[in-house]
């Protein structure tokens, strides 16, 4: 009998750990499927012209298909940037003001709504890019359209803004509070104590929910699909249209037949997409870890 | 002294613009569509199938749909979620498999949802065979829920004190009877708060969706697994971008936005009564 309970211990001890593994399975396995689904597409092109040429005509019929993605990641990269632009000044304020300014009862009301800004979904965000910050942008710029980069980074501000929120007040927070009345007791001020000892102390911490943040934009797909007017070209200035690495792949793979350069190009995005993200995520959870050991 | 202070106040002002301009983006966004969407809103916008090329009639199909993909991500994400958050707070101790196992957790939580989708294409729809379908997507969105289900687990399970498990171990109690008896019991609740966040967020994602079953119009709901369905975040995209009378359905993409984030709100609400409660609970 004890023998029989313990094989059924291990049994599940071993399918428990197996489910644990499932995640790293899962992890490595969309990075496998998309290499091999990428491959192909270097057998037709070049990675230097893939990465480095900015002509993306996959369908084009009298001359020789172009497949350049420059344009893609360089519109990505600067309505991203351009969203961090906006949401880290936005976002760090909202933090210390909630972490070092807020009573309890106003905190206990801002969490939820820090919440339910998160929990909005990205097509309707994409949707007000459409229908209310458009508009407005033309408006204000006199154009005749107000679907580009800049509208994609306002769009991508908002939604990152709960993530860099909410990280930045943790790392906030878990700044010791003798560093604070240490500050406090030399005669430094509370916004000085803020500004010079506070924040200086949680830059690490805020870099990373930053980085995190900009990871996010870099990823997200509907919104810029649906606000930034979707032209592939070399972007010039933030009040152009122009088209993200997620906006092509939404775009093209509905249409594109099965196992053709173009939609093996396409899975060659995807990876390229994939890279970056987990380069960045890397940073931020490195810089993340390190700030840990240094409070510990 | 003097400049000091005005210094502060001046700084705790600008800090108070920031949260303001925070909450307004958040008030403008609801305002809008619920000013703009309400009046469309009734019985039988809910309840009636698309008419005249979708510019008329209701939007059911689209909420049947994303209630049916919902409830194929729930069963892919819960058990295997909840199955590696016990195993990563219950049995794994510190080594380099758990740190590999967390470090894939937390690169998974940020592989952006279109690429979700690609995978998705691949392995469901290609690999497996199972075609665009309510299976497919439901699949995909389950494994992007999985890293926000296991780190809600997780953190559930963690609240549960030690003394719990070791009284049903001092007793002679086996390992997973412990678990199975005096931690899962209390740490449910938990889970499921968790949960119910990581699948509204699902409820709402079209990338992952977009090429692995949702479709653009269907004149009759999903007959199974393996039929394609209407979504309603698809819906909201086709409608406000697609449609063939982009000015003419503007209503009804108003109302199919209102609809959606009532569905988020709903779950949301959910998800925090059960905290309250659970709350509560600890209390007394």
């Amino acid at each position: 009998m004890a023998k029989h309970n313990d094989f059924k211990e291990k049994l599940i001890h071993g399918l428990f750990f197996l489910n644990g593994l499932l995640v790293v399975f899962v992890l490595i396995g969309i990075f496998v499927l998309l290499v091999t689904k990428a491959l192909p597409a270097f057998r037709q092109i070049r990675l230097t012209e893939f990465l480095f040429s900015a002509k993306w005509n996959p369908t084009a019929t009298f001359v020789a298909p172009s497949y350049g993605i420059l344009s893609m990641l360089v519109s990505t990269l600067m309505v991203s940037i351009g969203a961090l632009i906006i949401a880290v000044p936005l976002g760090i304020g909202t933090a210390a003001y909630l972490s070092d300014v807020a009573d309890k009862r106003v905190r206990e009301i801002a969490k939820p709504i820090v919440e339910i800004l998160a929990g909005i979904p990205s097509v309707v965000i994409g949707f007000l890019g459409i229908v209310l910050v458009g508009p407005f942008i033309a408006k204000i710029f006199r154009l005749p359209n107000g679907l580009n980069a800049l509208n994609g980074s306002i769009l991508l501000a908002v939604m990152a803004l709960p993530t860099i929120i909410s990280l930045s007040e943790d790392a906030l927070n878990s700044v010791p509070k003798s560093f604070q009345e240490a500050s406090l007791a030399l005669g430094a001020t509370h916004w000085q104590t803020l500004m010079r000892v506070k924040i200086p102390a949680a830059v690490s911490g805020i870099i990373a929910a930053s980085m995190l943040g900009m990871g996010r934009a870099i990823g997200e797909t509907m919104t810029v699909l649906m606000a930034t007017g979707c032209a592939i070209a070399m972007p010039k200035s933030f009040l152009q249209s122009v088209q993200t690495m997620t906006a092509t792949i939404a775009i093209e793979m509905g249409e594109v037949p099965y196992n053709t350069t173009h939609y093996y190009a396409l899975f060659g995005i995807g990876l390229v997409l994939f890279i970056i993200t987990f380069i960045v995520n890397m940073i931020s959870d490195i810089i993340f870890h390190k700030y840990q050991k240094v409070l510990k | 002294m003097k400049i000091k202070q005005l210094q502060e106040i001046l700084g705790f002002n600008i800090l108070r613009l920031c949260i303001g301009i925070v909450i307004c983006a958040l008030i403008i966004i609801l305002y809008d569509i619920t000013t703009k969407g309400i009046g469309v809103i009734s019985w039988k916008f809910l309840s009636s199938m698309p008419k005249n090329g979708m510019t008329e009639g209701g939007i059911l199909p689209a909420i049947i749909g994303t209630f049916l993909v919902t409830v194929i991500t729930a069963l892919m994400a819960i058990p295997l979620g909840m199955g590696c958050a016990i195993y990563l707070n219950e049995y794994a101790k510190d080594s380099k498999t758990t740190r590999l196992i967390r470090m894939a957790i937390r690169n998974l939580s940020g592989v952006p949802s279109i690429v979700y989708g690609l995978f998705g294409v691949i392995l469901f729809v290609q690999l497996m065979n199972f075609g665009t379908c309510v299976l497919s997507a439901g699949l995909t969105l389950g494994l992007m829920t999985l890293p926000w289900t296991i780190t809600a687990s997780e953190e559930a399970l963690k609240n549960v004190p030690n003394s719990y498990r070791e009284g049903s171990l001092a007793l002679g109690a086996t390992k997973w009877q412990a678990i199975k008896t005096n931690v899962l019991p209390y740490a449910v609740p938990g889970m499921l708060t968790g949960t119910i966040l990581g699948l509204s967020r699902a409820a709402g994602e079209t990338a992952p969706i977009l090429f692995t079953g949702a479709a653009f119009f269907l004149p009759s709901m999903p007959k199974s697994l393996f039929s394609q369905f209407m979504a309603l975040p698809y819906h909201l995209y086709i409608m406000s971008t697609q449609h063939h009378a982009i000015s003419k359905v503007r209503p009804i993409a108003y109302g199919t936005a209102l609809v959606l984030i009532a569905l988020v709100f709903m779950m949301n609400l959910c998800a925090v009564i059960i905290r309250y409660r659970l709350r509560k609970i600890k209390m007394e």
